[in-house]
């Protein structure tokens, strides 16, 4: 249990437990295994996808989608329940008429120039690409500038 | 079998792994299949920022997304060490001709190692594809508030109009940059 682990802006909230740090990071594990087996994290597929000189990259984000969308729809139909006896009813994050494309399309340059996206950039560290770490301290630079700039932003 | 395992995966069997991400989180915890955000929680975490999108972020409550983060970077190592995971993948032949012209050599790992290892990485190029690519993912995910993850594979599986236009947005962007500003970049 980390409840003295860190400082509480938010009291009420409860930390992670044991149980629960495991069971997110086998998830991670499993999502990281993926990542790198699919080749997604590779600059290569990346390039050769918008450039649609293969089916590899769109055969994968589309039976994910797929995959994720009948899965939420059984889960739903079934009133299924977390393991924390939650039940499961997942939302969407809100429309935001200029985020959404603007901040998608400035997400798409990097995502071109790099050859990495969120995911990937943990998953090449761990690949042992070691300059992603350049990459990933840039993204946080981005992520930094973004949080200050935000009230300036439209959204 | 262990040679199943260790050789390439196809598509059609990665795609559905990565797709059962979305059902295990929610069962896990009811959770929706996002990985960008932890970005703002390691500044929330371990940075003195004053920004409101800093200070109103709830650390503890994102715990178990910096966790996960934690277990993609061990996956991967799992995945390179024991499973074969860093082969080079088998990119068309007009791929392969597109790279030659980039002077990027035909893949032998994963990754080319003109822009993703020691000493390849000390060049302009590659320095311009980490530097300014990262920044732009980090600035660009969270204005558009998610990721490949979140966005394309989450929003997307749950029908959502916002996760929709920001996955046009990724895919025009991404287009845009590999078919006219990659190639410049690759000629310095």
């Amino acid at each position: 249990m980390s409840d003295s682990a860190t400082a509480t802006r938010k009291p009420q909230v409860e930390g992670l437990s044991f149980g629960g740090f495991l069971k997110y990071l086998f998830a991670g594990i499993y999502f990281g295994i993926v990542l790198v087996k699919a080749e997604v994290i590779s600059w290569f597929r990346i390039q050769e996808m918008f450039h649609f000189m293969s089916f590899h990259m769109y055969g994968i984000i589309g039976l994910a989608v797929v995959v994720g969308a009948i899965s939420i729809q059984l889960l739903k139909m079934a009133k299924a329940k977390s393991v924390e006896g939650v039940e499961i009813n997942p939302i969407g994050k809100p429309f935001n008429k200029i985020g959404n494309p603007v901040g998608g399309l400035i997400f798409g340059f990097g995502w071109a120039l790099t050859g990495a996206c969120p995911g990937p950039l943990y998953a090449n560290l761990g690949a042992g690409y070691w300059p992603i770490l350049i990459g990933i301290l840039s993204a946080i630079l981005g992520v930094l500038t973004y949080g200050y700039l935000k009230p300036r932003l439209p959204h | 079998m262990w040679e199943a395992i260790t050789g390439p995966w196809p598509w059609w069997v990665t795609g559905p792994l990565l797709g059962l991400m979305v059902p295990i989180l929610l069962l896990l915890g009811n959770k929706n299949f996002g990985i960008s955000s932890t970005l703002r929680h390691v500044c929330a975490a371990v940075l003195p920022v004053k920004a409101e999108y800093f200070t109103s972020d709830n650390v503890r409550a994102n715990m178990w997304n910096l966790v996960l983060a934690l277990g993609v970077i061990v996956g991967a190592t799992i995945a390179v060490l024991f499973l074969g995971g860093d082969r080079a993948p088998e990119v068309t032949p007009a791929a392969q001709e597109l790279f030659a012209t980039w002077n990027i050599a035909a893949p032998v790992r994963l990754q080319p190692s003109e822009i993703y290892l020691w000493p390849g990485a000390v060049s302009l190029r590659s320095l311009i594809s980490l530097v300014v690519g990262g920044f732009l993912v980090g600035f660009g995910t969270r204005y558009a508030g998610g990721c490949t993850s979140g966005h394309a594979i989450m929003g997307l599986s749950l029908l959502n109009f916002g996760s929709l236009v920001a996955t046009v947005g990724f895919f025009a962007g991404g287009v845009l940059v590999s078919q006219f500003i990659v190639p410049l970049v690759m000629a310095l």
